[in-house]
């Protein structure tokens, strides 16, 4: 962002109006930008190269040889029933995780922005919290709501049923619901901060009158709300997706190791764990694939979501 | 203009400089290797990096410093409970320490990584080196077999790569009061196993338990001993074509899918890396007999609250029929030297000194138990009972799946016994789980390290 405001100063400052000044200035430019572009150069460019460069290679983590082997990582790729099923997880987990946070964010912003409720900042700091807090709390806690044995859940449910035979949260068939509970449950407070925001911003006037036409409040909320911070959302839906490929692995890491038995094995944990079993290149190859699974899977949102932007 | 092209000169060199200095740690491969054998050695500091597990790092610090007094050679020491992560980075651009201690079945895996790329050190000629400030060679102290084990010479060809470190008789571990209580006798044979598994279940109590499906692997290498033997198990494990269709494979499975039916259905949702302490629990509160593990257990679990009458008691793997051979896994942990280390010749002193006199009594004042002859008098508290394990007639077993290039998607852990966790909760068939060995097991033989 930072990068690109300057880039577009300098642009500006093309108009002569005083070329020793004006030469002063660039140079100056330069010196600022030249820092960090030397640094994303050295820490994003040549590593994401390098990515790509490996997962044609393969070599040990450790071992200094590396053999050339083309396309051959990617073809075992395809045959690899664990690396298909991690992907399937990791698309699960986009997909689901995003559909109800985005709901549910978009709904407590909408209440929260528009209602007259008490406790408003309350409810606000509330939702944000799981944020603020780390992966490895988070799964703390619900390692804690999941214990099989006297679990806050299973207790809760033991009001209720019998619970000689407990549910297994982080059992074969349930483990990665119990993810993307966990995974909503951090994400919504950020979404909906960004959401309240932009809904902060839609002018009180249109609501007024669009009230004194009849509209309900649920139809002001698809016909004014949304529309009006439909730019938003689009960016949001990006990073929806970068984060829950990113939050995926760390949930998983630390909540169950990719299992049991391969379970819950997203994408990026089973590339850390090909990357252990000694196959760096073969791991470069899933990390290429994730690359740019990602970019397509934005640029194809961002695509679709595309709309007139509508002023107010 | 003049200004602006200096500046750019100025920019591309910094960033220039800046590359190089990134490859910069990487020391050529061979150098110094053997420079140090006539330099005098109060020049030389060698780098010792060790896994702190649950015996603590004080007992480094002491044996590094005794080494020092005995040999004048410096000890630069490292320690940490992720040591992967520690040494990792470095050694990924270059700098290796001399000795590391680490041990194979780590989730990082790192020295299997060293073994499948063939850069660890041959240290065979240890075996017959002095120990420093002794007039015995390391050959005399270290005790029989350890040294003969696909785990420390890994590639099955005579030659010894890693050297044993602490071990460990690994078994069922159980609440021997439990026993007492319900005047339960301790089964010699796995049908007697199944008779008390449903007198335990009457009861509400489950047979069997484990932390997570890693600690299946010294539960298997004790079962493949006790089925066939040590000719079954070394055809096994070097994945022989036709193994696991032998009725002795089959005789394996059947026990690991019958407990899997005895196990305590909770057992899978907690065997990771997180919550497996949960499973241990389940044998400190009698909701499960038995859990195989190793004799750090009572150290790892030493805080927990547990039943009344609580006592731990370990058992090797029942006899597969009566008066059969018992057998309980022994289990240790490795130092080696990595081929690209500098001061090899002192590391290999390092290495002779492990076994000495003194470092084997601070390694036992950890309960860190040396491989050496006449331990036994060191040993104290439930290790006086654990390490009598082979004394009361359990035989030892040793070694491991042997070592193959790496394979996508191909572990022994995924393998063998990952699945177990599904065998529990019924989520995989036995046929599956052992078609799904078979398949693996080809693959592993064809990739055999040679």
């Amino acid at each position: 962002m930072k990068l690109s405001a300057v880039l577009y100063e300098s642009c500006k400052g093309k108009e002569p109006v005083d070329m020793k000044e004006n030469k002063g200035l660039k140079c100056f430019r330069f010196l600022c930008i030249a820092p960090a572009t030397i640094l994303f150069f050295v820490f994003m460019i040549v590593p994401t190269f390098n990515v790509f460069r490996m997962s044609m290679y393969e070599k040990g983590a450790y071992s200094p040889n590396e053999t050339f082997v083309g396309f051959k990582n990617f073809q075992t790729l395809l045959q690899d029933a664990n690396f298909i099923r991690s992907m399937q997880n990791m698309i699960l987990l986009v997909v689901v995780v995003t559909v109800i946070t985005f709901a549910f964010a978009l709904v407590f912003a909408g209440i929260l922005s528009r209602e007259k409720i008490k406790g408003q900042n309350f409810f606000r700091i509330v939702f944000y919290i799981p944020n603020i807090l780390s992966v490895v709390v988070i799964s703390g806690i619900f390692s804690a709501i999941y214990k099989p044995e006297n679990g806050m859940l299973n207790s809760i449910i033991g009001l209720f049923r019998d619970m000689s035979d407990p549910i297994l949260w982080k059992g074969q068939s349930l483990v990665m619901v119990s993810i993307i509970i966990a995974m909503v449950w951090q994400a919504i407070g950020y979404y909906m901060v960004m959401y309240m925001a932009s809904m902060a911003s839609v002018p009180e006037s249109l609501y007024e009158s669009a009230g004194l036409d009849g509209a309900s409040r649920v139809t002001q909320f698809f016909q004014i709300t949304i529309p009006l911070i439909w730019t938003n959302i689009r960016t949001t839906l990006t990073f929806f997706i970068i984060s829950t490929i990113n939050m995926a692995f760390l949930f998983v890491k630390a909540m169950t190791s990719g299992g049991p038995n391969g379970a819950s094995d997203v994408a990026l944990n089973y590339m850390y764990s090909q990357k252990d079993a000694g196959l760096f290149g073969y791991s470069m190859a899933i990390g290429v694939v994730i690359f740019l699974f990602s970019f397509a899977l934005s640029a194809l949102v961002n695509k679709v979501t595309e709309r007139e932007p509508l002023e107010f | 203009m003049k200004k602006k092209r200096l500046l750019s000169v100025f920019l591309c060199t910094s960033m220039v400089a800046s590359l190089v200095a990134g490859c910069g740690g990487q020391p050529q491969a061979d150098s110094g290797s053997n420079a140090d054998a006539d330099a005098p050695k109060d020049d030389v500091t060698i780098k010792v990096a060790a896994l702190e597990t649950g015996y603590g790092s004080d007992m480094w610090k002491e044996v590094c410093d005794a080494f020092t007094a005995e040999t004048g050679i410096k000890v630069e020491l490292t320690t940490d409970k992720k040591l992967e992560d520690v040494i990792g980075p470095s050694m990924q651009g270059g700098d290796y320490p001399d000795v590391i201690h680490l041990a194979t079945g780590r989730e990082a895996a790192l020295t299997e990584q060293f073994i499948k790329g063939n850069m660890i050190a041959e240290v065979t000629d240890v075996l017959s080196m002095q120990v420093p400030g002794e007039d015995a060679k390391v050959s005399d102290k270290i005790a029989g077999g350890f040294t003969d084990t696909s785990l420390t010479n890994p590639y099955n060809d005579g030659k010894t790569y890693l050297m044993p470190m602490f071990y460990s008789p690994c078994g069922l571990f159980y609440n021997a009061g439990l026993l007492e209580q319900k005047g339960w006798a301790l089964p010699t044979t796995w049908d007697e196993m199944w008779e008390l598994g449903d007198k335990a279940k009457a009861e509400g109590i489950y047979l069997f338990t484990y932390p997570t499906t890693g600690y299946f692997d010294t539960f298997f290498y004790a079962l493949m001993y006790s089925v066939g033997g040590p000719e079954f198990f070394d055809k096994a494990t070097r994945y022989e074509e036709g193994i696991w269709e032998t009725p002795e494979a089959q005789k394996c499975f059947d026990i690991i899918a019958k407990l899997a039916s005895y196990t305590n259905p909770i057992t899978p949702a907690q065997a990771n890396d997180q919550d497996f302490t949960q499973n241990q629990q389940l044998v400190l509160d009698n909701k499960a007999i038995f859990m195989p593990n190793g004799t750090w257990i009572v150290g790892e679990m030493a805080e927990a609250p547990r039943a009344d009458g609580f006592k731990w008691g370990m058992t090797a793997l029942p006899a597969i029929d009566k008066g059969g051979d018992s057998y309980s896994y022994t289990w240790f942990e490795q130092a080696w030297i990595p081929s690209g280390a500098e001061h090899i010749d002192a590391a290999k002193q390092f290495m002779a000194f492990l076994y000495s006199d003194k470092a084997c009594e601070a390694f036992a004042k950890s309960n860190a138990i040396q491989p050496v002859l006449n331990i036994a008098d060191k040993l104290q508290g439930d290790n006086v009972l654990f390490y009598s394990i082979y004394d009361n007639g359990a035989k030892a077993a040793m070694g491991n799946f042997a070592a193959f290039d790496a394979i996508p998607g191909v572990e022994v852990r995924t393998v063998f016994l990952d699945p177990v966790n599904s065998l529990v909760s019924g989520d995989m068939t036995k046929e599956t789980w052992i078609k799904g060995i078979i398949e693996g097991s080809d693959k592993m033989r064809a990739n055999l390290k040679k």
